[in-house]
This record gives C-alpha cells, structure tokens and sequence, in this order.
C-alpha cells in the first residue's frame, strides 16, 4: 500500500519556484531520506504533506487521504516533526503531550504518552515546564508530539539538528523500532551519515526538482561507483590512467584515487602501473559513500 | 457532537489563561474596581442617568460589560498572536481539528474568560450600590453574546496580524474606542445629536444598552432592537472568522 503518494506538486513564492513538479511514491513500511542543500524545497515539501502549506498545484495523499480534501484522514495518519524548535510555555511537558493526544481524539492515553517518554528519555521530565527544558530535551518533546497519535506515517524534519549524540542515538533507536513495526518513516537530514545508516531509499531534491531517487545501494553502485586509492612507493603514474583520478591535488603525496566502476578494472589498473614500473605501498579500494554521491549530484557531475 | 479534539482545544486556552490568572482574571477586575471607585466618587450625585438608579448603580452594569468584551477579546487574540509568534500553533494546524472546531474552542475559551472576569467585576463592584436584576435573561444573553463577538473579533485580530504591535493598533484603535463610546460611563441620550447618532452605528453600545437593560429595565433603546443588532453583527464576525481560518489566511501558507 502507498503511504505517501505526491503528484506533480508546484508551489511558487513569488519569484522563487521553491516546488517545481515534485512526484514521489513512498510505500508503507518504508524508511524514506529526503535530502537536498538547504532552499532545495525539502521543508516545502514536508510542509505541503503536513498540511501546513497548500501546494498551487498537484496532489498530496497518505494512505488514500487527500491532505486537502480529505484533510481529517490524511492528518490522523501523520506525524510530523518540525525543524524549528518550537514549543507551548503555558504548560509542562506531561501537559503538553496529553492535549496532543487530545486533539487527535485521544483522550485517555497515558499508556502510549509513558512508553514514548519512556523511549525518548523524557520520563523524569515529565511534569517539568516547557521553558525549564534544554534545547535538546525539547527536540525530544517535539518528536513525543508527533509520535502521541501513533501516526503509520512518521515525518522528521531535521530532527537532529543541533543536538547530541545521546539524543541520536536514542532518537534512532526508537524511530528504527517504529520502523520494523510497520511505521512509515521519512527523513530529511543534513547528516548524510545519518541518511546512509537508516534510509533504505532517497529522494534528493535541488531547486525544487527531484534529482535523483534510487534505493540506497542503487544509488551509490550507479552513480559513483568506487574508488580505488593508491600510496605508490617508487615509479611513476602513467599518463593514461590520469583521467580517473579523482583528486589530482593528492598525486603530490604519491596518493592517487581512482575511480572504477567494476572490480575487473582494478586488475587492468595494476597490470598498467606494473608496467610503467611504479610500485605499490598501499592500496585500499573504498565504496562511495553518500556524501560523494550528494555532492556529484548537486555539482551537476551526473543525474 | 462536541468532539475530543474540539474540547481538548477549549480545555487547553482555559486552562493557558488560568495558569496566569493574576494577570488574566484579577488584573482587569482591580482596573474595573478603580474605575469605580474613581469615577462613582467623582460623578456620585452629580449626574443621573435614569430616575432612581444611582449613577455608581448604572455605572456598574458598564463596568462589568467592558471587561466581559475586553477580556473576550484579549483570550483569543493574545493565544492566537503568541501562538503564531513562538510557531506552536503548528501544533494545532497539525491536527485533524477543522474550522469549525477551531472557531468554535477559541472563542468558548474567549467566552469562558470574558465571563469570569465579567462575574468577578461584578462580585466585588455590587458591594457599592444597590443592585436590581428586572430581566435576568436579557443579562444572561448579552452577557454571551457580547463575550461571543469580541471573542470572536479577538480571533480574527489574532489571525489577521503577524506582529504584537499590529494587534495593539488594532486594539488600540478600534476595540478601546468602540467600548469607551458605547456608553459605558454615560447614557448617549446627553450627547450632542451628532455624537448620538454616531453612537447608534456602535455595535458596543447595543451589548452594553441592552446588558443594562437586563438590571434596570430601562434602556436608551429597545433591547429586543438591540439583540437584534448583536445577534447579526455576530453571525458577520463569525462568518468572516471561519472563512478566514477554513482559507488558512496567514496561517497555512
């Protein structure tokens, strides 16, 4: 089943195009990234889901809702996470959570509020106030609000911006649980580490436009391939393999990175480098990792 | 049906202004308090309104009616401008609640405000005059229906503005002055006939006339006119309020 189905979503703020065509199908149970440099319409996009943005045109849908026409649906399947820091002074966050749950139709839910503090560490905060907490114990509060209604659809706009590694580390843990449980899970993230470890496939956005979206293991073997990295001791790197260095700077050093697309080539490599009578001190042949694949993307190096 | 959501949002803006009830509820009634004192002191004797009512007598129904509107109006405004600021309203866009939920929850707790204010000016101001209740029903009606339409105006100043000062503009300048020229302090039949019929096309003055009519029996006009007046200009203001929140106007984007 489709958890989120956008189709041909545009949105314009005046002169800025911030969505431009955007169409996406995330199926249930996924763990989604949505990546992007910042002004790539991620927010716009996860705003337009939430409801809190209305696209000038297109469609949005979870689980068959329309986020317009269909809006009390579409609201109780998801929970959204905001980037900004937000929160109620009036009242602590035991408070807090209860009229959350509340609005969702969830009055007597005490049951789930203390497994999901429980979860995100904010037991023994419970009946603290709001503006008593630290930043990060209120990204964790803000995570409890989304999660109070037990959403199939989990949204997290950079939910670990600026927060450490403890919170991380107990975020993920949680979420990833909620995941194996058959909760729908989308991300975006300026981590890219991050996005690798828990994301099974990635839109990446730029200028309002869907520039690439693969699996994540499709995505890295497609694009960028691997590398092969080279120490060379003695000899000289011969001319013709030049074209696949990807970091000419580093030749200085006697370090050469290759880029290669099957393994077979690397025979080829080392039989030429034999040749030219260059030999080898070490060598390593590293996987591409997010971050290249982002930065070739974005660079225009490849689509 | 009143919904979970829907009750949930009205418990939630009650119990925000009760949390801060020195500021919320005892506040205004010590500036009613003062009004009174300083102005039955003044005027006492001095003017007469109508026959065999006091003027601290005819001040007070005044007194009460202002604070009942100004306070209606400051619940729902003041949530909703701070909620905009901070950016926790978006944990009610967020919600399946709808317009008419949302309308509805903002200005109950508006009402509830407006009423508590308006009962403790009341509790404490009694003691000065001797009070009579000739239509108990009619104090009752535009005590809900004034309550209702500044809750309602405080939703949609909340709504319209997106600065603490756009919204002082709006209550400086129109709420203030509609409230101090509808009568509370005077009856409108000793003004001059230009400010007389200036003072018939405020709606204030038809909550505060008829309020007052609910006390004495007397009135500058007839309270079924009256009723008339503010039940229509609600039904507008509410209108406009839920067209505005069911758009999103200066809320989703």
């Amino acid at each position: 089943m489709t958890a989120i189905q956008i189709s041909n979503v545009q949105k314009r703020y005046k002169s800025l195009q911030a969505l431009g065509g955007v169409s996406l199908t995330i199926e249930e149970g996924e763990f989604f990234g949505l990546l992007g440099p910042n002004g790539a319409g991620k927010t716009t996009l996860i705003s337009t889901i939430a409801g809190l943005i209305r696209p000038d045109a297109g469609s949005v849908t979870i689980h068959g809702h329309d986020v317009v026409t269909d809006f009390r649906a579409a609201r109780r399947n998801v929970g959204v996470v905001p980037q900004e820091l937000v929160f109620d002074p009036f009242f602590t966050v035991r408070e807090t959570l209860r009229l959350q749950s509340g609005y969702f139709g969830l009055p007597n839910n005490d049951k789930w509020i203390d497994e999901v503090m429980e979860n995100l560490d904010l037991t023994n905060k419970a009946d603290t106030n709001m503006r008593a907490l630290s930043g990060g114990m209120k990204r964790r509060v803000l995570v409890a609000q989304a999660l109070v209604h037990k959403p199939p659809v989990i949204v997290l706009d950079e939910p670990t911006a600026g927060v450490d590694v403890e919170l991380r580390q107990t975020l993920w843990k949680f979420i990833s649980r909620l995941n194996r449980e058959g909760h729908t899970v989308v991300l975006t993230t300026h981590y890219l580490e991050e996005a690798q470890a828990m994301c099974k496939r990635v839109a990446m956005l730029k200028a309002g436009k869907v520039v690439a979206l693969d699996t994540m293991s499709q995505l890295i073997r497609r694009i960028s391939g691997s590398q092969l990295v080279l120490h060379l001791k003695q000899g000289v790197f011969p001319d013709d393999l030049r074209h696949l260095v990807t970091h000419p700077e580093e030749a200085a050093r006697g370090k050469y990175s290759l880029r290669i697309n099957e393994y077979s080539e690397v025979e080829k490599i080392l039989a030429r480098l034999r040749e030219g009578g260059a030999v080898i001190y070490e060598m390593q042949l590293q996987q591409a990792d997010l971050e290249d694949i982002f930065l070739q993307i974005m660079e225009g190096k490849t689509v | 049906m009143m919904s979970t959501g829907f009750r949930t949002l009205v418990y939630k803006e009650t119990l925000r202004f009760y949390k801060v009830a020195t500021q919320t509820i005892a506040a205004p009634i010590l500036t009613a308090m003062l009004y009174l004192l300083i102005f039955g002191h003044v005027l006492e004797g001095r003017v007469q309104v109508y026959p065999g009512v006091s003027y601290t007598a005819f001040l007070i129904p005044g007194l009460v009616m202002m604070s009942v509107l100004q306070n209606a109006f400051a619940n729902s405004s003041s949530s909703l401008i701070q909620s905009k600021i901070t950016g926790n309203l978006v944990f009610i866009l967020l919600t399946p609640l709808s317009h008419w939920e949302m309308f509805s929850a903002y200005v109950i707790a508006a009402m509830v405000r407006g009423l508590a204010v308006g009962l403790g000016v009341f509790v404490v101001t009694a003691w000065f005059a001797h009070m009579s209740f000739v239509a108990p029903l009619w104090i009752a009606i535009f005590a809900l229906l004034g309550a209702a339409i500044l809750g309602t105006m405080g939703l949609i100043a909340g709504i319209w503005a997106e600065k603490f000062d756009q919204l002082a503009a709006f209550q400086n300048f129109l709420i203030m002055p509609l409230t101090f020229l509808s009568g509370v302090f005077y009856s409108i039949h000793s003004l001059p006939p230009f400010w007389l019929t200036v003072s018939h096309l405020n709606p204030f003055f038809y909550m505060i006339d008829g309020f007052r009519y609910g006390f004495f029996g007397q009135s500058d006009v007839n309270p079924y006119f009256s009723v008339s007046i503010v039940g229509g200009f609600l039904a507008v203001l509410s209108l406009l309020a839920i067209r505005l929140l069911a758009s999103g106007y200066r809320m989703r984007h």
